[in-house]
């Protein structure tokens, strides 16, 4: 049924998944003494704070809004007291301050009132959609755009296959291998009702290969329903980018510029489907997550389901601690994480993974001239030519650097891990990509201030014409009643 | 330590922020060099037994002028001496060794290696950055200012044998003392093929009297230094090959054009066209279609493009080798695909994901409900 298609390119970093595979989640770590909830953990603007520093709040509470329809709701991770609302260190490379809500627990971990639900699927599917909004559920894999944001716009396409994205192709992250082993039942209910709101015809659950236990997991979980295929696509990265996905699932390519809608299709994550689960089976909204903790440093690496806010560094120690310094302290993946500033930086809704890597793992190098050897032509998954996007952009030619296909980089990073100049070409690419960005926003800018001028023009003019006509009407007016005989001449 | 030490912004290996990945699959330009290199030694080897202790003279005094000759360039651009290490000096000199006569006296083999690293790669701004292949440059422009020198081919005089020169002797042949003696040279298979298309001889008279196929196969024949085994050279070129250092693109392509025209050629007339197999294992074309022309550097990045930079080598290669001036080509069919490196890779890219050919956007298979 499903004729396997590769994908172009990619590579095959060593998984390390060894470190976690076989450890179940750690559940019920000690309760931390301040949570940091950042504002800005999705993609779009803030939430915005509903709750004053001092108030009382519950686990599950809501204590921020979305703030637009990309942004999402925020709630209370542990019963407590809202100890400030401040900017704190983000979990961010730039180590740039953001807003972020600090909530002394009080230790009690008191859940609010929790609705008794109906059956979800006796439900509309905008009242799921809606339910999903209300629990602030964005994308787990590390994508953080909005579940209901997506469900919505599915709802607006006729979607043939609904993919459940399992593929986890980053190395040394386990935390969806790990869910789909210890909660497979849940995913398959999770897909259910993913099926339901955007009433797709076939869900297939794809799983590397490299993951016996959770497809096995899956299949058994899945048995009892018919529309639910659960297959394995080959270990290769960067299988777990959506785009990639659907071309070894469904054969099909995203049009460049699109969405997979366009084409049909949707990708949720596992970890995405399992907090829709949770919130529609028992309206619990998303407040915690699985995080693979994990990397030479780590003492002993394991899974942990950690509250979001909770502080890496209590991550950290719940597996044992550090056994040296680590060369780099990641968020996510080491293809496509982000460097933390600190030790400190709090866990929010799309940190999959914390890697202490030491300089072994790392391999860092100071980049020497490309030699043109156009191994990262190879390796780019989306057909691209990475060394003259590069070069390119590093002279600031922005439109060739486009032209070599800047626009369709999905920032993956194959091109340079199979670099042997060690150049950081990723590094190139967001900043072209950011230049790229500010220039439209400037050009929006000032086509918006250009048309604010057009209209004044206008309006002067227009006000102009309307005075002279007002004069000549006036002006014809006292003529009329000078010598009305003239005038009607 | 424990997870209590403060951990500020951990140390950076590479200095300051950088973006993702955080892990590498440990290739590096000196391991993809050292490997070329090593490739090449079995060829290198056999020619060093072939031509005896001038030879030896002639690709030490070569690479050793070119690893010199990269340092002061090094130096005399305040960089590091550290990037010596990245081996491209070395073979670069090497493979300039591999196509020069086997017994050259010092100053021609100097001159090689300081115009191929100085002019033909630090002039246009060091490793990377220049556009035409050092080496091939390099004998191209000894061959046009020393003809004499640089097709006087000595006979196979292996190691050991009686008629191999001893050290006094080859330490005189090297420093220029002694001229190399009328009875030791010969000419080349391509030599004689060009003389005797001149002259009106039979391609195939020519063929069965002197040389063997099968000889010059394996390399018992006279020529360029290490360019005289096809059969070594294909061995180095297809190990590359399996340790991906290569792409099959270039060689197949180029291989198989000039074996197609001289077929056609040979074919029409075989008392004027030299036999495609003869044409395969003589002269610079193996080195050439593995370890000349697949030049990162200077070769096209995509996949259609080798294969248009190959195809172009092979055919004028050919072009040459039956019509121009020189009885050898591999050089000017190399750097003459060179120049049109850049154009190549601006006009053919690969397809990217979710466009077509031309770049556009595939067209929507849109699954819009209609509302």
């Amino acid at each position: 049924m499903f004729g396997l298609k590769s994908i172009r390119g990619g590579v095959h970093p060593e998984t390390k998944k060894d470190l976690t595979s076989e450890r179940s989640i750690l559940t019920a770590l000690p309760l931390p003494k301040k949570l940091y909830l950042p504002l800005s953990q999705h993609a779009g603007v803030e939430s915005r704070p509903q709750v004053q520093v001092g108030d009382k709040v519950l686990k599950g509470q809501l204590v921020a809004r979305s703030g637009g329809s990309l942004s999402a709701n925020l709630h209370a991770p542990t019963s407590g007291i809202i100890a400030a609302i401040e900017p704190i260190v983000a979990p961010h490379p730039s180590g740039l301050p953001a807003v972020a809500m600090v909530i002394e627990s009080d230790g009690e971990d008191r859940w609010k009132d929790l609705p008794t639900l109906n059956d979800p699927l006796d439900l509309s599917p905008d009242e799921l959609a809606d339910r999903v909004e209300e629990a602030g559920i964005v994308g787990m894999g590390g994508a953080i755009f909005p579940a209901a944001v997506k469900l919505r716009q599915g709802r607006r396409f006729e979607i043939k296959t609904l993919i459940i994205n399992g593929s986890e192709c980053e190395p040394y992250l386990t935390c969806d291998d790990r869910l789909m082993q210890e909660q497979a039942a849940a995913i398959v209910d999770g897909a259910r009702m993913i099926r339901h709101i955007i009433e797709a015809y076939e869900v297939v659950i794809a799983i590397e290969d490299n993951k016996p236990d959770a497809t096995a997991a899956l299949k058994q979980a899945a048995a009892p329903y018919g529309m639910i295929n659960v297959i394995n696509v080959p270990t290769h990265y960067p299988m777990g980018s959506a785009k990639q996905l659907i071309q070894a699932v469904t054969g099909k390519e995203v049009p460049a510029g699109g969405r997979s809608n366009d084409i049909g299709v949707l990708v949720h994550n596992v970890g995405t489907v399992y907090a829709i689960h949770q919130a529609l089976r028992l309206g619990r909204p998303l407040i915690s997550r699985i995080v693979t903790v994990t990397g030479a440093c780590v003492k002993t690496p394991h899974n942990v389901e950690a509250l979001l806010g909770t502080p890496v560094r209590d991550l950290i120690q719940a597996c044992g601690g550090l056994t040296a310094h680590p060369a780099r302290l990641l968020m996510g993946g080491p293809m496509m994480g982000q460097i933390i500033p600190s030790i400190d930086s709090p866990v929010i809704k799309g940190t999959t993974g914390v890697l202490a890597l030491n300089q072994r793992e790392v391999n860092e190098h100071l980049p020497a001239p490309c030699i043109r050897c156009g191994r990262c032509v190879d390796a780019c998954p989306m057909g691209l030519v990475p060394l003259e996007m590069a070069k390119h952009s590093g002279a600031d030619d922005f439109d060739q650097a486009q032209d070599f296909g800047l626009r369709d980089c999905i920032l993956c990073g194959s091109c340079a891990y199979v670099c042997p100049s060690h150049i950081p070409l990723v590094q190139y690419f967001e900043y072209a990509k950011g230049e790229l960005r500010e220039r439209r926003n400037n050009e929006s800018k000032q086509e918006y201030t250009k048309r604010l001028m057009d209209q004044r023009n206008e309006r002067v003019e227009r006000e102009k014409a309307a005075k002279a006509a007002a004069k000549k009407a006036k002006k014809r007016a006292s003529r009329k009643t000078k010598s009305p005989a003239e005038s009607e001449s | 330590m424990n997870a209590n030490a403060d951990l500020p912004s951990p140390a950076p290996a590479g200095g300051g922020h950088r973006a993702a990945p955080y892990a590498h699959d440990r290739s590096s330009v000196e391991r993809i060099m050292l490997q070329v290199c090593l490739a090449l030694t079995p060829a290198t080897l056999y020619g060093l037994y072939l031509f005896g202790l001038p030879a030896i003279l002639t690709f030490l005094c070569i690479v050793l002028a070119a690893i010199a000759t990269e340092a002061l360039c090094l130096w005399l651009q305040g960089q590091s001496l550290w990037r010596l290490k990245d081996a491209s000096a070395l073979l670069t000199g090497w493979l300039l060794a591999m196509s020069m006569p086997p017994w050259c006296p010092w100053w021609l083999s100097a001159s090689g290696a300081f115009f191929a690293i100085a002019i033909g790669k630090h002039l246009y701004g060091g490793i990377g950055q220049n556009v035409f292949n050092p080496a091939m440059l390099a004998r191209v422009a000894l061959l046009i200012s020393f003809p004499v020198q640089m097709t006087t081919w000595v006979q196979v005089m292996p190691l050991g044998s009686d008629i191999a020169p001893g050290l006094s002797q080859s330490l005189a042949i090297f420093f220029g003392e002694q001229g190399i003696p009328d009875g030791f040279t010969g000419a080349t298979l391509l030599g004689a093929s060009k003389a005797a298309a001149n002259g009106g001889a039979s391609m195939a008279e020519l063929a069965s009297r002197d040389y063997s196929l099968g000889q010059s196969f394996v390399g018992n024949t006279l020529g360029s230094l290490g360019e005289t085994s096809a059969l070594l050279i294909l061995l180095g070129g297809l190990w590359l090959l399996r340790a991906r250092v290569i792409s099959w693109h270039i060689p197949v392509s180029m291989l198989l054009s000039t074996l197609l025209l001289a077929a056609i050629f040979h074919s029409i007339d075989d008392s004027l066209y030299l036999d495609p197999w003869s044409h395969l294992t003589s002269g610079g074309i193996m080195l050439g279609a593995f370890f000349i022309a697949t030049d990162y550097v200077t070769s096209p990045s995509t996949n259609t493009g080798k294969l248009i930079f190959g195809a172009g080598c092979g055919l004028v290669l050919f072009l040459i080798r039956t019509w121009g001036g020189f009885p050898e080509a591999v050089g000017f069919a190399v750097l003459f695909m060179n120049a049109l490196t850049p154009l190549i890779d601006r006009s053919v890219k690969p397809r990217a994901y979710g466009r077509d050919r031309r770049g556009n956007a595939i067209k929507n298979i849109s699954a819009r409900k209609v509302q």
